[in-house]
């Protein structure tokens, strides 16, 4: 293999598991360092910068980056996990965020101030949820005349109106959103726009759409009609429930669909009146769409959830519903691997009950959008939209979060919305949108001394800390409880400490290398290896500990004196930095890559060490 | 040295021997050597042996004398039994301690001061007893905790840190070794671990006095230019004759080698060892044969390394001694003390 170039941002940002995974490439383990050490102003303005909504995602977000975790791959091979029976699991991300967001001061006067003189250019943002919001945030302090405009009456979308507020509560959503309206943006609430082309006809400079994907999918089944009074489409009356105008429900409540959203339904019908909610899915309970700790906590309210059964009819009596019959199924794989959905022949089940909430998939809908404006759709009613720059086929047209590519999340509708804005501004400059900037990378030793380390690089095997929850009993009583209280700053800092700093790497320099092999033995992973050189497979399959992880990149070293290269597989490094400590010539290093998207405005800076060589007295002299 | 405790979570595809232990259970507490110090490869080196032996990590006795090389047994075997000596007397101790319970794995590490210079009596006695262990020399030519004098094993002409030059004739305890009759004699590298983690598993399975010297540098003091025993200098000048191989027992042994590649050396325990020739002159059966070779090497400033001498069926002290084959400590105090009329009887035989 040749040589791994590390002075390109993504093989280190790679190596960030957390980062690399999230849409809107956060730099995660740098914010969890700053809630070890308790300065949370700094770990939430971080977030601020790349997330624009730490405290929402905190309580909400998908996490796409605790999947990723290196944690979980590093814990299969604990000893003392083996020996407690424990499931490896990742570092608790999401709810050390919220800890950020919880514990911070009045941060208000770090945010950017409105621009003290407005550029000329107007932009219009259709919806103001995630996306728009991260849009107008960009675009604002550099002198944008931002207008959002949005159907209800107070900023947020989806995150007002479909996140129940046991799980969000309004003062998080106001303070965070009002961050955001404060850069000098006008909010037109209560504005619903209808018409596209009314809209471009009112000279704006550039029109973000952020309208979300507002339709619920109903279910066409014999009863549908005759019950439709106990019938209601999940979305739609989750958003009913928060604005407080749907204040109860049956006793006896079925949900249909295996959802996120359907997970919201059947807690939010629970805290409603509903005292026997079940939650019924077509598929099983492993492939439900929703995230495992959304059925957890549905679970842990009493909430069962039953699969492999797909509904057939709504029962109804003189227009009330009485019940829903199912067919059994199982799942059948045919010979490529295709699941089918196979009726087992077993009687029909039938599940009595007083309301449905349908919560089976939500579309994207734009009637409002004419078809003769340059806009392109699909056949499918999509906009074609560029993955990158966020682009229409009509200059000046953007899209984002839902509205873009379908039912997401909101942390990518907020990495939609920050390419958005740097296509917005591009685009009112005249310049080519395709052309984007580079992150922010920043490679700094953390040598502080013979053996020290400016980060805490023993390894601790605590198993990851449950977020305290409030008594079930009390939280059923009160939809607008918030159910999890967060961590406590000790709990905090316990679960920041199970976080490797993936992003203080092991740097390499093979000139400084004798080989001594000091490295290798002390490696706890057996990681690194000395070896001929070969073909990448070839590699894989030589090192000390076989590189099986396909997904994890090998860091490979020019010629030793020997001929060989050293070779390291990042998959389940712990950034110990033992090698580093056991270098006796400094050929090793820890450095810290500091990597940031750039957002619209920002000026990327690059720092890579100058001197490889002379360790530290080059990094202080820089 | 390192404050921090090496981590005990481990690659989740590392294998287990047929004990059940990992590698990483035959492991000490991290090392307070110099970062980079051979010996700690040597250390990585017996741990690796003693998983593949699989052997009970409490059936092995490791002492040692003096010296940085003698500081290693801590790191290595950390459920094993130790014992520090004075210098340069671990081969008295570990004879006794081999009299008084020979069931024991005895592994005896030492270094180029504690062997060569203090303690070379009691090397030469150890060897010509063919008491049964593994003597491990750490070899770096310099007296590192007293910040790099020359050793007796510097080789003549080499040039310290400083610049000076040393103007005597090295100790060659391999040489020593061989005239003195042990039984196993080897000499590997610390920064080949291939090569050293099979000499170090054939000579725990050697009935015998088992020495490998190896050539360890010392990364604080004898690793620069114009040293013998740097990274650099053995690398360039490192020749090994042959390579060892373990068989599983009552493997069908291939016949797809030329004839005089390889040559198969059968334990006493009943295991193969096959050896991998790459020289095909050099004879490891053949003491005399291997003493000229080495020397006419020496002479060139080649580096000598691999399985330099093995006597199959060789003997030990135990045999020599006629020894009962318990262990002292296993024997019922009849046997132990038989009393004043056994003692009379052998009174009586010597009149």
């Amino acid at each position: 293999m040749n040589p791994t170039d590390i002075t390109q941002p993504e093989y280190f940002h790679k190596v960030v598991d957390c980062q690399w995974a999230c849409p809107a490439h956060t730099p995660v383990p740098e914010y969890i360092r700053l809630i070890a050490q308790g300065r949370y102003d700094d770990a939430y303005l971080i977030n601020w910068k790349s997330n624009v909504f730490p405290g929402i995602l905190g309580r909400t977000c998908d996490r796409p980056c605790e999947p990723a975790c290196r944690r979980v791959r590093v814990e299969v091979g604990s000893p003392e996990h083996r020996k407690a029976g424990a499931k490896p699991e990742p570092v608790a991300i999401c709810r050390l965020k919220r800890v950020a967001a919880d514990y911070k001061s009045d941060v208000r006067a770090r945010l950017p101030k409105p621009a003290a003189r407005m550029n000329g250019k107007r932009v219009a943002l259709v919806g103001g949820g995630p996306a728009s919001l991260t849009v107008a945030r960009d675009l604002a302090p550099h002198g944008y005349h931002c207008v959002v405009f949005d159907a209800d009456p107070k900023a947020g979308g989806m995150m007002r109106t479909q996140i129940p507020k046991f799980r969000l509560p309004d003062r998080v959503i106001d303070e965070e959103c009002g961050y955001v309206l404060d850069l000098g943006i006008e909010f037109r609430g209560g504005t619903r726009i209808d018409s596209m082309a009314k809209l471009l006809g009112e000279g704006y400079d550039a029109v973000f759409v952020g309208s979300g994907a507002p339709r619920g999918r109903d279910l066409d089944m014999p009863g549908r009609k005759e019950a439709a009074r106990h019938i209601h489409i999940g979305i739609d009356w989750l958003s009913s429930v928060s604005f407080g105008h749907t204040t109860s429900i049956g006793r006896r409540v079925v949900v249909l669909g295996g959802g996120n959203t359907a997970m919201d339904c059947c807690r939010s019908a629970r805290r409603l009146g509903g005292e026997k909610v079940d939650v019924v899915v077509r598929s099983g309970f492993d492939e439900m769409k929703a995230s495992p700790w959304e059925k957890e906590d549905a679970q842990h309210e009493g909430i069962p959830i039953h699969n492999f059964l797909v509904p057939k009819a709504f029962l109804h009596e003189g227009g009330r519903l009485i019940g829903i019959t199912f067919d059994r199924v199982a799942a059948k794989y045919d010979a490529k691997g295709r699941r089918e959905l196979v009726p087992t022949g077993e009687p029909e089940v039938r599940f009595d009950c007083d309301d449905v909430l349908v919560a089976v998939g939500q579309e994207n809908a734009f009637p409002w959008i004419e078809r003769d404006l340059g806009i392109a759709f699909d056949r499918w009613g999509m906009p074609v939209v560029d993955k990158v720059t966020m682009a229409s086929t009509r200059p000046g047209v953007f899209f984002g979060g839902d509205a873009a590519f379908g039912p997401k999340n909101i942390i990518w509708a907020v990495a939609h919305g920050h390419d958005a804005a740097i296509s917005i501004d591009r685009h009112c400059r005249g310049e080519d949108v395709a052309k984007r900037p580079p992150p922010t990378f920043l490679v700094t030793s953390q040598k502080m001394g013979i053996h020290e380390w400016s980060y805490d690089n023993a390894i601790t095997s605590d198993r990851r800390y449950r977020v305290p929850l409030k008594d079930t009993v009390i939280a059923l009583k009160d939809i607008r409880q918030e159910v999890e209280l967060g961590f406590d700053a000790k709990l905090a800092f316990a679960e920041a400490q199970r976080c490797l700093n993936c992003d203080v790497q092991t740097v390499f320099t093979d000139k400084l290398c004798i080989e001594c092999d000091a490295c290798v033995d002390i490696c706890p992973m057996d990681c690194i290896t000395f070896t001929a050189n070969g073909d990448e497979a070839d590699l894989r399959a030589r090192l000390r500990a076989p590189a099986a992880n396909l997904a994890q990149d090998l860091y490979v070293s020019g010629a030793l004196a020997s001929r060989r290269v050293m070779a390291k597989d990042e998959d389940v490094c712990l950034h110990c930095g033992l090698c580093a400590e056991r270098c006796p010539t400094g050929a090793w290093d820890m450095k810290k890559s500091f990597i940031e998207m750039s957002h619209c405005g920002d000026t990327p800076r690059i720092r890579l060490p100058k001197r490889e060589s002379a360790g530290i007295a080059a990094e202080a002299a820089e | 040295m390192t404050f921090l405790a090496k981590p005990k979570i481990h690659h989740p595809s590392l294998p287990v021997n047929a004990l059940g232990f990992t590698r990483r259970d035959y492991e000490g507490p991290v090392s307070t050597l110099c970062a980079g110090c051979g010996h700690d490869s040597i250390s990585a080196a017996v741990i690796q042996a003693f998983f593949e032996l699989a052997v009970p990590p409490h059936r092995v006795a490791k002492l040692s004398g003096i010296g940085c090389s003698s500081k290693t047994p801590t790191y290595f075997l950390g459920q094993s039994h130790g014992f520090n000596t004075v210098h340069g007397r671990m081969p008295s101790v570990l004879t006794g301690a081999n009299l008084a319970n020979r069931s024991l794995l005895y592994l005896g590490v030492s270094g180029d001061g504690d062997s060569a210079s203090i303690g070379l009596g009691q090397f030469a006695h150890l060897m010509r007893r063919n008491v049964d262990m593994t003597y491990l020399v750490e070899n770096n030519g310099v007296y590192g905790l007293t910040k790099g004098q020359f050793s007796a094993t510097a080789d003549k002409g080499s040039r310290s840190k400083r610049g000076a030059a040393n103007d005597d004739e090295p100790i060659d305890l391999v040489m020593m070794a061989l005239t003195l009759g042990a039984s196993y004699v080897a000499r590997g590298f610390s920064g080949d671990k291939d090569q050293l983690v099979p000499l170090i598993v054939g000579a725990v399975r050697h009935k015998g006095a088992a020495l490998i010297d190896v050539v360890s540098p010392c990364v604080a003091f004898n690793n620069h230019p114009g040293s013998t025993k740097s990274y650099d200098y053995v690398r360039a000048h490192n020749e090994a004759v042959n390579r060892l191989d373990f068989m599983p027992e009552r493997a069908p042994i291939t016949t797809s080698q030329a004839p005089g590649e390889t040559r198969d050396i059968v334990m006493h325990d009943g295991s193969t060892m096959r050896l991998k020739r790459l020289d095909a002159e050099y004879d490891p059966s053949d003491k005399v044969g291997a003493m000229a070779y080495l020397e006419s090497h020496r002479a060139r400033g080649v580096v000598v390394t691999g399985l330099l001498y093995v006597a199959e069926n060789a003997s030990d002290m135990h045999d020599a001694l006629q020894t009962v084959d318990a262990p002292l400590n296993q024997l019922p105090d009849a046997e132990l003390v038989p009393g004043s009329a056994a003692l009379a009887g052998i009174n009586a035989s010597l009149r």
